[in-house]
């Protein structure tokens, strides 16, 4: 019976410790807040196996890639890098339109991150500050569309698309996804604690109406959410595959789709195609060895009020 | 979720009250009622794109996906449409290989889902100690999820290759590694489960770790007053308390296993992912459905194989909801 009150109030309790950390920063997680406990040495040795279990398949790809073909059937497989990165690179350049699917990627994942970017932080402002009939029902209905799967849409998505004249342009890819459910939410979950409604009254009484207070007042505030947002934004449109590769084709592809039909091919050499892989992984490492910390602690803060 | 909101009449007139220089009436009742149709109407107009873009683009495909499905439509001539009935569905259903998805999807959403989760749990306690470099760690076991389905789907195709590959490899120490994993069904879908796991267990770990830093500490104190052991401790306040997220999770793992279809495609690539290996042995509905549609090219029967989905979504609701009250349940 001792254990009743957590199970009964869990979300209570944990709005409240949200609550007393502040100012509200993305990362507001003292290391170590729930429990005092040192980690022994069986934790060090789990989370090292742990670890390298997440590294190695990168490592891997880096090794494949830099080999020849033969050498990465052979048997045993090689552990070390070799000597043909280069020769793969151009290959897999050659071969699979690299030089287009990069550029392409790049003006759609940068034209998704900003719309995203400017439609969720209006929207999160407007769920979270500003009172209109409907809110709840409103705000209840973005949640719900998390739930619905792209692939129930895709049919009729792809025919529309050809309709306009979209099929096969990386309009098709980029307009689908200019908002994003989870951006509101998470625009919403932030300025809800960062963003004081003196603030807003402030500029009111200045004379500022909605649009400038949006300009002056709120964009500043939701800055490191922004970023936060950007970076998780540009990640998984970078990343996204299912829609790219039915709406895209081979002469236009983004960078994953280009890679899955590079394996897609007759006979695919794979340590071209390993070459492929290791140039769509790239960016987003270095983007994660830069700003790991920030997205690891947007992660983090979009979980606990999630 | 309790704010406190000002009251918005009362500031409708206050900015016109402090102006410096007094107004002709006329003009400041203007004024007025553009600053109150301003407040009006500006909420609506910044939630408005978010809305216009899934009208567009999210619920007005879904219901048409419904219409589709009910003709035939061929991707060699998109504009045509002609009526066929229920035909797609009765189609889908009397197909084994429809079934053959069903089962796989399920399968290896519960074979991906379940030791994700586990794992995750576990890490997340490990994280929440007192450690050195936690953040590193943090970034390490989060690496995975910058890695796309495709690279991810395609250094797992080589780690898993039947002959000579270097699972293999590694197994042949043990006396093992002589799986063809493509070729087998439960081996295929392990190694598709393998995939996702290693994609998704760093970000349902800090998702974890998060909801546990948010129990406070004074709980522990508490229960370590009692006599509980560090393990009585996790079982009796940490998961109690981490229920909801528990569910989320859960609910977003099941959602993501529905849509598998990265991994499957490139397990083996070529015409073989496309149908999910020689014998389906590891198709998944969105291979399914993108085998019907892309590759065969009827787009009426996707569409229904879209519905179908739908409809298996739903329950798969109905069953979270289900656990979910039998959780609360054996809780109280």
């Amino acid at each position: 019976m001792t254990t009743t009150s957590p199970i009964t109030a869990p979300d209570r309790r944990i709005s409240k410790a949200a609550a007393r950390s502040e100012p509200p920063r993305p990362r507001r997680f003292k290391p170590g807040a729930g429990r005092q406990h040192h980690a022994g040495p069986f934790a060090y040795f789990a989370l090292i196996v742990v670890g390298l279990g997440s590294l190695f398949p990168l490592y891997w790809t880096l090794v494949t890639a830099s080999r020849t073909q033969d050498e990465v059937l052979d048997t045993p497989p090689p552990l070390l890098p070799g000597g043909n990165l280069f020769n793969n690179l151009e290959a897999a350049w050659e071969q699979a339109h690299l030089g287009t699917a990069i550029l392409n990627t790049f003006i759609v994942s940068s034209c998704i991150t900003i719309a995203t970017l400017f439609f969720c932080t209006l929207a999160g402002y407007a769920f979270a500050k500003m009172r209109f009939k409907g809110r709840g029902v409103l705000m209840t209905m973005v949640v719900a569309t998390l739930t619905i799967p792209p692939q129930l849409s895709v049919v009729p998505l792809f025919m529309m698309m050809s309709d306009i004249g979209w099929g096969g342009q990386l309009e098709s890819v980029i307009f689908p996804t200019l908002v994003s459910a989870f951006g509101v939410f998470f625009m919403r979950q932030y300025l809800l604690e960062a963003l004081p409604y003196e603030l807003i009254e402030a500029g009111r009484m200045d004379g500022a109406n909605n649009l400038r207070v949006v300009w002056s007042i709120v964009l500043p505030v939701a800055r490191p959410a922004m970023m936060v947002l950007g970076m998780l934004t540009f990640v998984q449109a970078w990343n996204d595959f299912f829609w790219p590769y039915l709406a895209l084709n081979q002469e236009n592809p983004t960078l994953q789709v280009a890679l899955g039909q590079l394996s897609a091919s007759y006979v695919p050499d794979q340590s071209i195609v390993m070459a492929g892989a290791l140039i769509s992984t790239l960016p987003l490492l270095v983007v994660f060895v830069i700003f790991g910390k920030q997205i690891v602690g947007g992660i983090m803060s979009g979980a606990v009020k999630g | 979720m309790a704010t406190t909101t000002p009251t918005r009449g009362a500031h409708g007139s206050r900015p016109s009250r402090r102006a410096p220089k007094p107004m002709t009436s006329g003009r400041q009742a203007w004024r007025s009622r553009l600053w109150r149709f301003d407040d009006k109407v500006s909420p609506y107009a910044y939630i408005a794109p978010f809305f216009l873009v899934f009208g567009a683009f999210g619920l007005y495909p879904l219901l048409y996906t419904g219409w589709i499905a009910l003709h035939r439509v061929e991707m060699t001539g998109l504009d045509q449409m002609e009526w066929v009935g229920w035909e797609n569905f009765s189609t889908i259903l009397q197909d084994s290989e429809f079934w053959t998805a069903v089962t796989n999807t399920f399968f290896i959403g519960v074979i991906s889902t379940v030791p994700q989760l586990m794992i995750a749990l576990g890490l997340a306690h490990l994280l929440n100690y007192k450690l050195r470099a936690s953040t590193f760690w943090r970034t390490v076991i989060l690496t995975p999820y910058a890695t796309s389905v495709a690279s991810a789907a395609l250094v797992f195709a080589l780690v898993f290759r039947a002959d000579g590959g270097l699972l293999n490899w590694v197994l042949g120490f043990f006396g093992a590694g002589e799986t063809n994993w493509v070729n087998g069904h439960w081996t295929s879908n392990i190694a598709i489960a393998v995939i996702v796991i290693w994609r998704w267990t760093g970000y349902n770990t800090l998702i974890y770790l998060a909801a546990m830093q948010a129990v406070p500490s004074d709980l522990y104190e508490a229960a370590s007053l009692d006599g509980a052991s560090r393990w009585q401790q996790f079982r009796n306040v940490t998961i109690p308390a981490l229920r909801p997220t528990i569910l989320f999770t859960i609910v977003i793992s099941t959602i993501g296993s529905m849509q598998l279809f990265g991994e499957p495609l490139l397990l083996e690539g070529g015409a073989n992912g496309a149908q999910g290996g020689t014998e389906n042995q590891y198709e998944t509905l969105s291979i399914y459905l993108y085998n019907y549609g892309w590759n065969l090219g009827h787009l009426g029967p996707a569409a229904a194989v879209a519905w179908a989905m739908l409809v298996l979504l739903l329950l798969i609701a109905a069953i979270n909801w289900l656990i979910g009250r039998f959780m609360r349940k054996n809780a109280a």
